[in-house]
């Protein structure tokens, strides 16, 4: 017994060597730097233009990161906290412990300008329905007819609760339908399979055969068109517009590597680090690749209008539009 | 204060110690930021909460009686694979197994379409897939614990099975019964994942998920901590009141010559009787089967894999030890002291992690700990620790009566004769011991390997389990390889449980 716990401790010190150079503590979530994650590769790419070393630090998810931030205050050993989607920047401004990234705004290649001075982005794509076209021949065409359709015809979602798609999903249904969301919700509740704890669940169930219907990004059929050579997988164009994801990044503004910190977020911008996004990642680039992106990518949904609301009406109203959604269906 | 006193105050200390360093700086944080009002969602989360708990407990026993009886009065070929398979369950993380439910009485699955495994009946079916096989294995270790005399003598008797029941073997449950029925209410009131994904809907919500959304999504350490308050009044309250029906076990003479039953030989009684095993199989192996006929040509063997196994085992075992230490501390405590309250006491603090939310453990030691330390460091330790306190109430239930009648046994014998310490647990302990102690680390190394929770919330990615890398490939759409690596965790489990079983009956 004694063995095996000195095994473990050996095991769990020896990680912490290799510190002689600068490093750069980046708060991450999880599958960013997983093994099919972009992490490493964008970790060896930064490494070769300075002397310094990358430590990654894997946390659950966005919000999962920016808990973790919001207990360790000012002690936090980031430098830059990378993964935050701009739901939670407002929040995340308000720990006070940001510092302003000082890029080149348009450098930033989303669908709306950018103007955070606090944080950039270095992907994003929309929500979407993906389908499966062996199960369904005509899918929704708007949130609308999703929300009105043949109820047996069902849809797994995500909770808002405790996932980011279901919180997207949430404030999809809120800046189509307002003050009627309460309503949308209660007509869309039979059609709903149930709502998972996350998006691997999710998906998990979709694929499973469970549903015709689940709700995940634009950027889905283009894993199973790349990885898989199928294209059974598609998402529904919605009329009224699909939501939008923005994953950002920014830096720690109490940080001792402050320097090299803008360094990392300028370096972000570029092929060093957006080659490593589409197909490892599976979102779109938010800055410069090398070369154009692989033929799937081409055949994805691009909606006719881009529905978000700003980091501030997120923060401000979460809250009470999940506790609108909460007695909306709970009844 | 004699040696085994203090190991008892060492014991309750470190997991007293545990929860007091989990729960009181959340409270603290909720003092800082100001109590929220509660709503009146609260009240209608704590009646889900314990009406899907109550249902699942009281299908899982209902199934679980006959189901375990059966097993006890027949011998038959298949029955040591079929209890293996029972241990099945309980290895599985959730979304493994849903997946396997869903492949049989799912929309698209094999027998789907006859109940709905969403909503209240899917959480319930569930949870029995759960609970029940596990109650069988603790229910047939207490029948099998009575003396081969009694049934001798039942059989001179002319005892009818019912007579059998009545007299010997109810009087040997009742007083385990009341344990099991709490722990498996405990969990099922814990649930979390099972819950949200069958749910269907916020309208099924328990204690357990809206602790998680105000610790998560709404960091509101005040709201997390008067809902933790909530769940530990709850599960306190009914544990307790499980404590006073619980009675102290009878203590048989008893030799260590093998049962042999002389009763149930009609026909009737012995399609009764493959009825109920039957039923009990139905339930548990479908949708393992389905699990393994999913990912059985998708194994993904690679290092990633490799290394998974490997730190399942590593995590899996340490854990088990420091429970089963903790475990066999306390329930020896308990069996010396007379005083029930002390045992209520006692049986409390081995239930501590299913009353104290694990994330709300996780929590309390991250902001006790970042004082001090760096966490990342010590999350492996975190890890092992969290997943030996969740153990510890499935140490609890095969130990504590098998401890106690060893004690009323053979206790003075040893006093008076002067054997102790390694002596006596070598001559006296150990070969009465040997099965139940064996199921309880076996549960223990189960438990902490199909677990998900302790690994994600302490977020390390410098150490992946089984069941986290299952979580991982499915994050990244690879579904097929996480089909594969369930079936080698499936098969890894099967593996220890059936090296557990050898050990447990050599001679």
């Amino acid at each position: 017994m004694f063995r095996l716990f000195a095994a473990i401790f050996a095991l769990s010190t020896l990680v912490s060597y290799a510190q002689a150079k600068e490093t750069l503590t980046i708060y991450t979530y999880e599958s960013f730097i997983s093994e099919w994650g972009p992490g490493a590769k964008i970790k060896d790419s930064f490494e070769k233009t300075c002397d310094c070393t990358i430590e990654w630090v894997g946390l659950g998810d966005g919000v999962a990161t920016l808990n973790r931030l919001k207990l360790e205050g000012a002690n936090t050993k980031a430098d830059v906290v990378l993964g935050l989607d701009t739901g939670l920047t407002a929040e995340a401004v308000a720990t006070g412990l940001f510092g302003k990234h000082e890029v080149d705004k348009a450098l930033a290649k989303t669908p709306e300008p950018w103007t955070d001075d606090y944080f950039m982005p270095y992907d994003y794509a929309h929500f979407a329905v993906i389908y499966d076209t062996e199960k369904m021949q005509a899918p929704p065409k708007s949130l609308d007819e999703l929300v009105n359709g043949d109820p047996t015809q069902k849809i797994v979602l995500e909770d808002p609760r405790s996932s980011t798609p279901g919180l997207g999903f949430l404030l999809w249904m809120k800046s189509v339908y307002g003050d009627k969301a309460a309503d949308a919700w209660k007509k869309l509740q039979p059609r709903v399979l149930t709502f998972t704890p996350g998006w691997t669940e999710a998906y998990g169930l979709f694929t499973k055969g469970e549903a015709p219907m689940v709700l995940s990004y634009t950027t889905s059929p283009a894993y199973h068109m790349v990885v898989e050579n199928t294209s059974r997988y598609q998402a529904a164009a919605f009329s009224e517009g699909h939501y939008l994801q923005i994953e950002v990044a920014g830096l720690i503004a109490a940080s001792p590597e402050k320097a090299l910190a803008q360094k990392f977020l300028n370096f972000m911008m570029t092929p060093g680090f957006q080659d490593f996004i589409p197909t490892n990642n599976w979102m779109l680039p938010a800055g410069t690749t090398r070369e154009p992106l692989p033929e799937a990518f081409s055949k994805i949904v691009v909606p006719a209008k881009t529905l978000l609301f700003s980091p501030d009406e997120v923060a401000k109203n979460h809250r009470a539009w999940i506790d609108e959604w909460l007695n909306a269906l709970s009844k | 204060m004699t040696f085994a006193n203090l190991k008892t105050a060492a014991a309750l200390g470190f997991i007293l110690g545990a929860v007091a360093l989990g729960f009181i700086p959340l409270l603290w944080l909720g003092i800082a930021h100001g109590f929220s009002a509660v709503d009146a969602y609260l009240p209608r989360v704590v009646a889900f909460t314990l009406k899907q708990a109550f249902l699942s407990t009281a299908l899982s026993l209902l199934i679980a009686l006959p189901v375990a009886l059966a097993f006890a009065r027949r011998q038959f070929w298949g029955r040591d694979v079929l209890l293996r398979i029972f241990s099945l369950p309980l290895a599985l993380p959730a979304i493994v197994a849903i997946l396997g439910i869903v492949g049989i009485y799912g929309n698209n699955g094999i027998l789907g379409g006859y109940f709905s495994i969403y909503g209240l009946s899917g959480i319930v079916f569930a949870h029995v897939f759960f609970n029940m096989p596990m109650a069988v294995r603790l229910i047939l270790t207490r029948l099998e614990a009575i003396p081969a005399e009694n049934f001798r003598l039942a059989a001179q008797l002319k005892f009818t099975s019912r007579e059998i029941f009545r007299f010997i073997e109810w009087p040997q449950l009742a007083p385990a019964l009341t344990g099991i029925a709490s722990l498996i209410f405990l969990l099922c009131t814990a649930s979390f994942a099972v819950v949200l994904i069958l749910g269907g809907g916020p309208q099924a919500t328990t204690l357990e998920v809206a602790i998680y959304q105000s610790l998560r999504l709404d960091f509101d350490p005040a709201r997390a901590s008067i809902l933790a308050l909530a769940q530990l009044i709850t599960c306190a309250t009914l544990v307790l009141l499980a404590g006073r029906y619980a009675t102290q076990a009878q203590v048989f003479p008893k030799t260590l010559a093998k049962i042999q039953r002389y009763d149930g030989t009609s026909w009737g009684s012995l399609l009764v009787d493959f009825a109920a095993i039957v039923f009990g199989a139905v339930i548990v192996i479908p949708p393992i089967i389905s699990v393994i006929y999913t990912g059985i040509f998708k194994i993904h063997l690679d290092a990633a894999l490799g290394r998974a196994t490997l730190t399942s085992l590593v995590i899996g075992l340490a854990s088990a030890c420091l429970s089963l230490i903790l475990g066999w501390i306390l329930a020896d405590a308990a069996a010396r002291h007379a005083s029930p309250k002390f045992r209520s006491a006692l049986t409390l603090t081995s239930l501590a992690s299913l009353i104290m939310p694990p994330a709300v453990l996780a929590t309390g030691w991250f902001v006790s700990l970042a004082q001090v330390a760096d966490v990342g460091r010590l999350a492996i330790f975190l890890v092992i620790v969290l997943n030996g306190l969740m153990a510890l109430p499935f140490i609890w239930s095969p130990l504590f009566p098998a401890i106690e009648e060893s004690f009323q046994r053979h206790d003075r014998l040893c006093s008076s004769l002067g054997v102790r310490g390694l002596a006596r647990l070598k001559l006296i302990d150990l070969p009465v011991l040997r099965r139940p102690l064996a199921l309880a680390f076996l549960m223990a190394v189960i438990v902490s390997l199909g677990d998900l929770s302790a690994i994600t919330l302490f977020g390390s990615d410098s150490f992946v389990t089984l069941p986290a890398l299952i979580f991982k490939q499915m994050g990244h759409y690879r579904m097929a390889d996480a089909a594969g690596t369930a079936v080698v965790l499936t098969a890894f489990c099967f593996a220890l449980i059936t090296l557990a079983q050898r050990w447990s009956l050599r001679p």
